[in-house]
């Protein structure tokens, strides 16, 4: 009899804690708020579906989500991070996130990060999301940079891909010589521009330098800087990019490719998609890497990474931590990168990436072939101010290349200030 | 009757708002106007004012800089660029208002159908700013372009009117003309009407007829009309904003910007986190603006003085 007391009061006390253990991992309630800028039609729908899966694991929780333009999230995040936080938001790496971490409005989520299914599977994209010591995010896909170009005008005038600056040049010329533009751009919104500064810099200098640059230790006036624009003009004097690119958006940039008028673009992989919406196969399209310049300068790329953050004045944050440790899953990682969803590369080194001629060259490239080093891209290694001011010096650069010494002039008492 | 004679003799005590209704009653339909003036219009100015001595992100601590922002903006091309700019927004904008004027003067007549054709002139006030700034976008386009077609039709090149920094600023100014010119040409044709036709026949007797006539007997009479198209003609001016952020989004390098667009760039786009600057630029916007606010005002005091 009494026994039998103690063994069902044991088992009762050993259910009980069995449900408070339940009840501490994995049942979450209460409601969940998530400010999107996933708002183009593929990427929305590729994250509701994504945070489904997830409400279907947390039938309790309430979750609501927000998608807000791509364009007006980046202005908006200043009023709702302070004013009426959602407890998870999009946002992007390295030195864009800084204003908010300095301000104390992302919650510090070195937490995650010491958690082995994080520690282990996405220890590359640790950097970018690490300011002063701590981990303020986590990933949720990043892309490759690099040169798309038409295979078949290549092929057309015996030209192939090129491995080295010189090669670079010379098929400019063939190009040109034929009447087709080497390069289209479209810099009406500045940072295209911003993107071949980071090649040209990254492969003359190296990615140590270009970083340094980013720290503000670099004079723009400086020797070295000069060398990278002077390479730069190479291009520009050759007639290489095509004319009035100052009146173009990116994607008006896209036609000049797709006629055939200009046979490469430097851009990242989003790129692909309405490329290949606009008629051209997988056998006219082709992708290498931006080839070397300087002999001994180690290859670094850009790869910009979108994250998810938590709001430091969120209210709902154990529920916020799960969905990020749910977001960077292998599963979920393969899944939302896939090609039928955000075409892009997951962050979890555990999760497989699709079968995609542009994606697998993008893997491989960054995983094997960029031993300098990964930026995210100019815009977000470099503070703000500097990047607004230096990306519209590009642009009058590309234009107007004699300009120089007074564009360089004038970022350098930027510089000067930004960094004070 | 027994009524009449109580009130008579035992005054009711009327409450202090009876007594006093003549004087109140209007500031109390004033209230809510009063009210929001000064929540969204008076105290805002002076925030600016403050904002604009200290160094803010708009996020983190703020700190104090006196007067350094503005030493700043002494030596800054950017703002010197948008100055300029401002400058010729104000006084080739103005052109609207002789344009809207022979239009008006060309439509004021009675023939079949007239009415068609003014609403078709009014038509492009009608649209919004965006739409105007992308038809002229494309319009202006340096090798598809309408422009550009016309142009080689009679035998020149091609030429890039938003893409070239001295030719940009005014090919935005010229599409801002397109609505401006329409408003104009649609507060003199309502002044129009109210022309004596007594002193447009005496003058004819006196032997006034064209250019005369229109200068010393019409154009005295559209004064009212004249006075609204520059005081609408200013202030659009001013706040043109729209159709660059449309056109060029400031560029080509920043040559199109005004003083409220570089404002925006500095303190609210999305690599704008300079709230300290943006507002001493808005502080030097308003001071522009003080001038003319300030003359409208005394003409129209003056105005009112004369009629009594």
């Amino acid at each position: 009899m009494r026994s039998t007391l103690k063994a069902s009061a044991l088992a009762l006390t050993a259910a009980l804690a069995a449900s408070t253990a339940f009840a501490g991992s994995h049942s979450l309630s209460g409601d969940l708020k998530i400010f999107l800028d996933t708002s183009n039609p593929a990427p929305r729908a590729t994250m509701e579906a994504m945070i489904e899966r997830f409400g279907a694991e947390h039938p309790e929780l309430n979750i609501e989500t927000t998608v807000i333009d791509r364009e007006a999230y980046k202005t908006q995040i200043r009023n709702f991070l302070t004013a009426d936080a959602p407890d998870v938001a999009t946002w992007y790496a390295a030195n864009r996130m800084r204003p908010y971490v300095e301000a104390g409005l992302f919650e510090d989520v070195s937490d995650l990060w010491a958690e082995p299914a994080i520690a282990d599977n996405l220890a590359s994209t640790k950097g970018a999301m690490t300011i002063d010591g701590k981990q303020w995010g986590v990933p949720y896909t990043y892309y490759q940079w690099g040169i798309y170009y038409r295979k078949d005008i290549y092929d057309q005038y015996g030209l192939s891909e090129p491995t080295n600056w010189d090669e670079m040049k010379s098929n400019c010329q063939t190009l040109l010589d034929n009447g087709v533009k080497c390069y289209t751009i479209g810099t009406k919104f500045l940072w295209t521009a911003g993107g071949w500064f980071d090649y040209l810099n990254l492969r003359t200098h190296g990615y140590d330098f270009h970083m340094e640059m980013a720290a503000g230790n670099v004079a723009w006036t400086d020797d070295r800087v000069r060398q990278t624009f002077a390479n730069w003009r190479e291009l520009i004097d050759m007639g290489g990019y095509v004319d009035n690119h100052q009146n173009y958006s990116w994607q008006e940039a896209l036609p000049f490719m797709v006629n055939g008028d200009a046979a490469a673009y430097l851009m990242g992989n989003f790129a692909v998609a309405p490329l290949r919406e606009a008629g051209l196969t997988d056998d006219q399209l082709d992708f290498y890497q931006f080839p070397a310049i300087t002999e001994g300068v180690a290859l670094a790329e850009d790869a910009p990474t979108d994250t998810f953050h938590i709001p430091a004045n969120a209210n709902n944050k154990e529920a916020a931590r799960e969905f990020l440790r749910f977001v960077v899953s292998a599963d979920e990682q393969t899944e939302i990168n896939n090609g039928a969803n955000l075409g892009q590369l997951p962050v979890n080194a555990s999760a497989s990436i699709d079968d995609d001629k542009f994606l697998e060259q993008g893997f491989a490239m960054l995983s094997s072939n960029s031993p300098g080093g990964v930026a995210q891209f100019f815009d977000r290694d470099y503070p703000a101010e500097m990047a607004a001011e230096a990306m519209q010096g590009f642009q009058e650069f590309m234009v107007l290349p004699d300009n120089l010494d007074d564009i360089l002039a004038r970022l350098e008492q930027v510089r000067e200030r930004v960094y004070k | 009757m027994t009524t009449a004679a109580l009130q008579d003799t035992d005054p009711p005590k009327r409450g202090w708002y009876k007594r006093n209704e003549i004087a109140v009653t209007p500031w109390l339909f004033l209230a809510p106007a009063i009210l929001f003036f000064a929540v969204y219009v008076i105290i805002p100015i002076f925030q600016s004012f403050s904002i604009s001595l200290y160094d803010w992100d708009g996020l983190g601590q703020a700190e104090y800089i006196g007067l350094g922002n503005y030493s700043e903006l002494m030596n800054d091309r950017a703002f010197e660029v948008s100055l300029w700019n401002n400058l010729k927004w104000l006084v080739f904008y103005l052109l609207a208002i002789p344009a809207g004027l022979f239009i008006a003067l060309f439509l004021n007549q009675t023939v079949t159908g007239i009415r068609i054709y003014k609403s078709l002139f009014f038509f492009p006030f009608v649209l919004s700013q965006v739409v105007v700034g992308l038809v002229f976008a494309w319009f202006y386009l340096p090798n598809e372009g309408l422009l550009s077609n016309m142009l080689a039709m009679v035998g020149f090149g091609p030429v890039n009117v938003l893409g070239d920094p001295n030719l940009a600023t005014y090919g935005i100014i010229l599409a801002g003309l397109w609505p401006q010119t329409a408003y104009c040409m649609i507060l003199y044709l309502t002044g129009l009407n109210a022309v004596d036709p007594e002193q447009v026949e005496a003058a004819r007797l006196d032997g006034a007829k064209g250019w005369k006539m229109l200068w010393y007997v019409i154009i005295p009479q559209l004064k009212p009309a004249t006075f609204i198209a520059f005081v609408v003609t200013i202030i659009g001016a001013l706040r043109s904003f729209d159709l660059i952020s449309i056109m060029t989004n400031g560029g080509p390098f920043g040559q199109t910007r005004v003083l409220s667009f570089y404002m925006f760039e500095k303190a609210l786009s999305e690599y704008g986190f300079r709230m300290g600057y943006g507002a001493a630029i808005a502080v030097v916007l308003f001071l522009i603006m003080l001038v003319f606010i300030a003359y409208f005002l005394w003409s129209m005091y003056r105005e009112e003085k004369g009629g009594q």
